[in-house]
């Protein structure tokens, strides 16, 4: 049974202009000790994807419909309480800004022993032991506990993110964009330190724009576009022969410093998710755009890989 | 905190040259007003040797920069000076019988506004959006721009003349003041256990710190609304809800983070609060020291109304500073 499995999963926002399909009709599965990156550009319905597996779509966002399966449980049919209950526990969630993640006006340690009493029983003075054993597992010297938020670095308030994620020992870490508004050094240690996390039992889901990280750090991959699931698959695969022309394009929208190659940017923008073009929500920036287009693609397997893409189906299916 | 102690050496320093300029604004401007005690006291029938001579008594006659510094030493020396009208008293006594009405006043005055303000605005900022808000935001802006006699007038002629409710005047029925101890009828009465004058000083006291607390709640209720509706959208809030902590607590957190600009503005409202508490002890003639700076006022009577200032001064002061250690103890990035 894989840990996470998302089935059909559809999450609108309902506006004032009509209904924005962030996360329309998507499947995804994650197994235990996993770790799955989802790229895409902004506004494709990465995050809110990963919010809808917590539970914590902002209003007027809502899951319509869909399963998400979660350790044997569907987590659209619990209750408030009972996701509460999950929420940190078994799943942590690293945010994209270190900045403002943390409560400026609570200690480092108080901010994390408030985490624990919330799912343990543990008392205080523990707690507290276990906070600045924490800190020591990311990097951070112990006594850190005692410091405000304000009194660290970008990078270290990352680290205390991520401490403070793991800190109940969750089978699943999502972390969504967590080195977007970090240095590129300090990325690379924060990406290493999340890897170190996996090799605690757990599975991650990283959401990233930088199609190059992804591919260097997870095992699958997924491409997200427009709202839509368009292909996922082993990473190195992925990376290397890419099906959809949008996977394809991303890949080559990113420079690469070893390689001394042009760089092809993607035309076009993504389209408006309230009035998506009609059939393939690509066509209108797809170099291989046919007549069947006009219509939705559906879901091809290939080579253990899955593409929404109508490239795939004559020879398939 | 070691740094905590020497801002509050700073701050306290800080006081003295404010009080100084303001008393030395003060007593120039009441000599340059038309006027002075004796022939406020005296009037126009008295023979002029018989006002130089009381001039001369109360030290009027000397150049006014001499006058300045003897003031100015016998402040430094703590000493007030006396009255210049009806029975030449000491000035500090007139205020300290005065002072614990208007304190009294004060303290609730401005606990119903803050009570106020902190629960409309939360509620408002709670139901964004809703017909609720919109009637909080409203209420905000009409009790900012409420004139204190005016609305006082209304509330006694509502409770007091047509309802016949509450007392429209006074601090106490006279002959049921409880022993003093404070001075503060409500906590004197609590003290001695008189619950007949408990009643009484609460029923007495009830309308004017009403009228006080409501005008003065206004600017609480939309700094708060607004910082509320900040405060809940960051990120921290939702990492709270993302690690599962009860929904009771990511509020307690956001009041919290949402009170601090309410701790500063407590600060800048104190003295307007007791600009206000002038205006509400005049309309409810309450017996502090609005009435008697008022009346002294009139009378150009230099040294009480020297020493009224000097006293709200330090008052003010006295209250900025607790306020800024409370903002420092709440908020790490402020610790100076």
């Amino acid at each position: 049974m894989m840990l996470l499995d998302v089935k059909n999963l559809k999450t609108y926002f309902y506006s004032k202009r009509g209904v924005l399909r962030a996360v329309d009709n998507v499947s995804i599965g994650v197994d235990r000790r996993e770790f799955i990156s989802i790229v895409g550009e902004s506004g494709c319905g990465k995050s809110t994807l990963a919010y809808s597996i917590i539970r914590l779509v902002d209003t007027p966002g809502k899951i319509v419909d869909g399963k998400i399966v979660f350790d044997g449980r569907d987590l659209v049919k619990l209750s408030e309480e009972e996701m509460r209950r999950l929420r940190g526990k078994e799943i942590g969630m690293v945010f994209q800004d270190p900045m403002t993640s943390l409560d400026p006006l609570e200690k480092i340690g108080d901010q994390i022993v408030e985490t624990i009493i919330e799912h343990e029983r543990v008392d205080k003075k523990e707690a507290w032991e276990k906070a600045s054993i924490l800190l020591e597992k990311v990097g951070l010297p112990g006594d850190r506990v005692n410091y405000y938020p304000h009194q660290l670095s970008g990078g270290q308030r990352q680290r205390v993110m991520i401490a403070l994620a793991v800190s109940l020992n969750p089978k699943l870490l999502i972390a969504d964009e967590p080195t977007t508004a970090l240095d590129v050094i300090v990325q690379e240690k924060i990406m290493d330190l999340l890897e170190d996390m996996k090799k605690e039992d757990r599975a991650i889901i990283l959401i990233t724009h930088d199609f190059a990280l992804a591919a260097d750090r997870s095992d699958k991959i997924a491409v997200m576009y427009a709202g839509w699931l368009i292909e996922f698959g082993k990473a190195n695969k992925l990376a290397n022969e890419p099906l959809h022309p949008y996977s394809e394009g991303l890949i080559g929208s990113v420079p690469d410093v070893w390689e001394d190659r042009d760089i092809k940017p993607m035309l076009g923008f993504l389209p408006d998710l309230i009035d998506p073009p009609k059939g393939c929500r690509f066509k209108p920036r797809c170099p291989k755009a046919m007549d069947v287009c006009d219509k939705e693609p559906p879901t091809f397997s290939v080579d253990g890989r899955v593409v929404k893409c109508w490239l795939y189906g004559e020879n398939n299916g | 905190m070691a740094s905590l102690k020497a801002y509050i050496v700073t701050r306290a320093l800080l006081v003295i040259p404010t009080v100084l300029i303001l008393l030395t604004v003060v007593f120039f401007i009441l000599r340059i007003l038309p006027g002075d005690p004796i022939a406020a006291m005296v009037g126009q029938k008295v023979p002029p040797e018989v006002v130089e001579k009381l001039r001369e008594e109360a030290g009027l006659n000397k150049p006014l920069i001499v006058q300045y510094f003897e003031y100015l030493f016998n402040i430094l020396r703590g000493d007030f000076g006396k009255s210049m009208i009806w029975g030449k008293r000491p000035v500090i006594d007139e205020i300290m019988l005065r002072f614990p009405a208007t304190l009294e006043l004060t303290i609730f005055g401005f606990t119903l506004s803050v009570l106020i303000g902190v629960i409309t605005g939360a509620i408002a900022a709670f139901r964004r959006g809703s017909k609720i808000d919109s009637s909080m935001r409203i209420y905000s802006i009409v009790a900012y721009t409420l004139f204190i006699p005016w609305f006082g007038m209304l509330l006694q002629m509502l409770c007091g003349v047509y309802l016949k409710l509450l007392p429209i005047g006074g601090r106490i029925t006279p002959g049921s003041e409880p022993t003093t101890i404070t001075s503060l009828y409500v906590l004197d009465s609590l003290l001695t256990l008189n619950f007949n004058a408990l009643i009484d000083s609460l029923s007495h006291i009830f309308l004017p710190a009403l009228v006080l607390g409501i005008v003065l709640s206004g600017a609480y209720t939309r700094l708060l609304r607004n910082n509320l509706i900040d405060v809940l959208s960051q990120d921290f809030i939702v990492a709270y809800r993302a690690r599962g902590v009860r929904e009771r607590k990511v509020v307690k957190h956001a009041m919290k983070n949402a009170f601090i600009p309410v701790i500063t503005l407590m600060g800048l409202q104190f003295a307007i609060l007791l600009a206000g508490a002038v205006l509400t002890e005049t309309t409810f003639s309450w017996p502090g020291m609005g009435t008697f700076l008022l009346e002294r006022i009139q009378y150009r009577d230099y040294t009480s109304v020297q020493g009224a200032i000097v006293f709200y001064a330090l008052f003010v002061a006295l209250i900025s500073l607790i306020v800024d250690i409370v903002y420092a103890l709440l908020d790490p990035r402020i610790r100076y």
